[in-house]
């Protein structure tokens, strides 16, 4: 019984070391983004590296999730004869969920799995410690410029996922389901409130400096080689796609729970 | 004490523990300024653990380690930053930036921690890899893209760049040829009195400990076991340090197959 209790106990406490690390470890990184020397370089390069190049991945994932979405409604909403709704669901839909958590799941596995993958490698192969020795401070030098590129971004694809996403069911609703492409487009405009973007888009920059902040975190503490930089990249991506889900929830409620 | 005399860095009964295991049990050294001291040592000693205590990558539990009579530990940032700008070092496997050209590598420290201007800076790299006997054409190469020796070389070069006063080297010659390690150790002593830096070194390679100190430290078990001018080492009288130096597999160090 008292093996137990410690079992649990050891189990506990090195849940609550953990947490306590990562939030030293993210308190660091946030103080450092608002201390100079700022290094603009290193945030543009993550700036297009997370923003620019995901775009493709992001954009196929919302074409086809606005199009079956488009499909998926006007199937259901058909037994009540409530077709005219579709074009409101996927606007809805894109800005308030999909968009957001599907853009931050995506990235999770493309960004987040990179940045691990790179920290973590610097990290065994002592190039971090070669950073410190020459009088740079790796927060700032690696963590700082990608959880801020991270946090800015995301917003940014989220945006472009929108428009591709509502776009997708407007193909599937015009040229698929018969609608007019007129009434389709005043629909998805007539119900779409500031508050189901702008919702949207918080979600967005909170799942990036989660993707960021996951992947640096394992990365930054990475250590026994090859096997040990695989493990971070897999937590890294595993830990961020969790918390985009249960921060998709808090978020939601915070905004639209009664 | 006048300030000629006082060590660069000396280091005072220092304890490092990771765990129960002990790693270092008591260092005491101290490296006077110009002076090349090495290290040596099995794997597994507590080398590494030492350089990095030193640099601020480790923080030893109980002891006192002073950088021209500064005690560095528990320092805080602002002044362990000043104190790294003392500080040179070549690591083992050479830790270049993988994401950085050889000529940024080696500028690195004069741009980041100096804040001098790149065309500047560029100068100053290909200089530095002229001393270490690389051309020109490799400054716009990717570390990737070089040899092994190379890539030592360019580590020297980024070493040394910043003009430090004091330079670390951890295993400068591992996984080079002889003849490779024979120049990487001839690089060392010229770029060393070049820059009159005072170096402190780590290796188990002993012609290279030879070549490049002036005076050598034994570690076995956590402690130095003998400390010696570098002449004085084919008879110190030490059967530790006469097994190792032999790379003899009898005698009194046995090798730890458990940890």
């Amino acid at each position: 019984m008292i093996e137990l209790l410690a079992t649990v106990g050891r189990v506990f406490i090195g849940f609550l070391a953990h947490v306590g690390r990562l939030a030293a470890f993210a308190g660091t990184a946030i103080s450092h983004i608002f201390r100079p020397p700022f290094y603009l370089r290193l945030l543009l390069r993550s700036m297009i590296e997370i923003g620019y190049y995901s775009l493709p991945v992001v954009g196929l994932t919302a074409i086809f999730s606005g199009m079956v979405l488009a499909l998926q409604s006007y199937t259901g909403f058909a037994r009540f004869s409530a077709e005219g709704a579709v074009a409101t669901v996927v606007v809805l839909s894109m800005t308030r969920e999909l968009g957001p958590v599907l853009a931050g799941l995506m990235v999770a596995g493309r960004i987040g799995a990179s940045m691990a993958a790179e920290i973590g490698t610097m990290r065994v192969t002592e190039q971090i410690d070669a950073l410190v020795t020459l009088s740079t401070n790796p927060f700032k030098y690696l963590v700082s410029p990608r959880i801020l590129a991270g946090t800015l971004m995301l917003p940014f694809l989220v945006v472009i996922a929108d428009i591709i996403g509502v776009f997708g069911g407007y193909i599937v609703g015009v040229y698929k389901l018969g609608f007019n492409p007129a009434s389709y487009i005043k629909a998805t405009w007539e119900y779409l409130k500031l508050v189901d973007v702008v919702s949207g888009l918080t979600k967005a920059a909170v799942f990036g400096f989660l993707i960021s902040l996951m992947g640096c975190y394992h990365g930054y503490y990475s250590k026994g080689g090859a096997q040990g930089v695989g493990a971070a990249t897999t937590n890294s991506v595993v830990s961020a796609a969790i918390l985009i889900l249960v921060f998709n929830y808090v978020i939601t409620t915070l905004y639209f729970g009664k | 004490m006048t300030m000629t005399e006082q060590p660069k860095i000396k280091l005072t009964n220092v304890h490092k523990s990771f765990g129960k295991k002990v790693v270092l049990d008591g260092i005491d050294l101290s490296v006077a300024k110009g002076e090349s001291v090495v290290v040596i040592g099995g794997s597994g000693t507590g080398k590494s653990v030492m350089l990095k205590s030193i640099l601020g990558l480790l923080t030893p539990e109980t002891g006192s380690i002073t950088v021209d009579g500064e005690e560095v530990i528990g320092m805080g940032s602002r002044d362990r930053s000043r104190i790294m700008r003392k500080f040179g070092m070549l690591f083992q496997g050479g830790a270049l930036f993988d994401s950085l050209k050889v000529w940024e590598n080696v500028a690195f420290g004069l741009i980041q921690g100096g804040q001098m201007e790149r065309t500047q800076a560029y100068a100053i790299a290909l200089e530095k890899l002229e001393q270490v006997g690389l051309a020109p054409s490799t400054a716009e190469l990717w570390p990737s893209e070089l040899s092994g020796g190379m890539q030592k070389r360019v580590s020297l070069a980024r070493a040394i760049a910043t003009k430090p006063e004091i330079i670390f080297f951890d295993e400068p010659t591992t996984g080079l040829d002889p003849i490779m390690a024979d120049v990487i150790n001839g690089l060392i002593v010229k770029c060393v009195k070049e820059v009159g830096a005072t170096a402190l070194s780590i290796t188990h390679d002993m012609a290279s400990a030879r070549k490049i100190s002036d005076r050598i430290a034994m570690l076995y078990k956590g402690r130095l076991i003998w400390v010696g001018p570098s002449k004085d080492i084919d008879h110190s009288g030490n059967e530790f340090v006469d097994q190792f130096i032999h790379g003899r597999a009898d005698g009194p160090i046995t090798m730890e197959l458990r940890a």
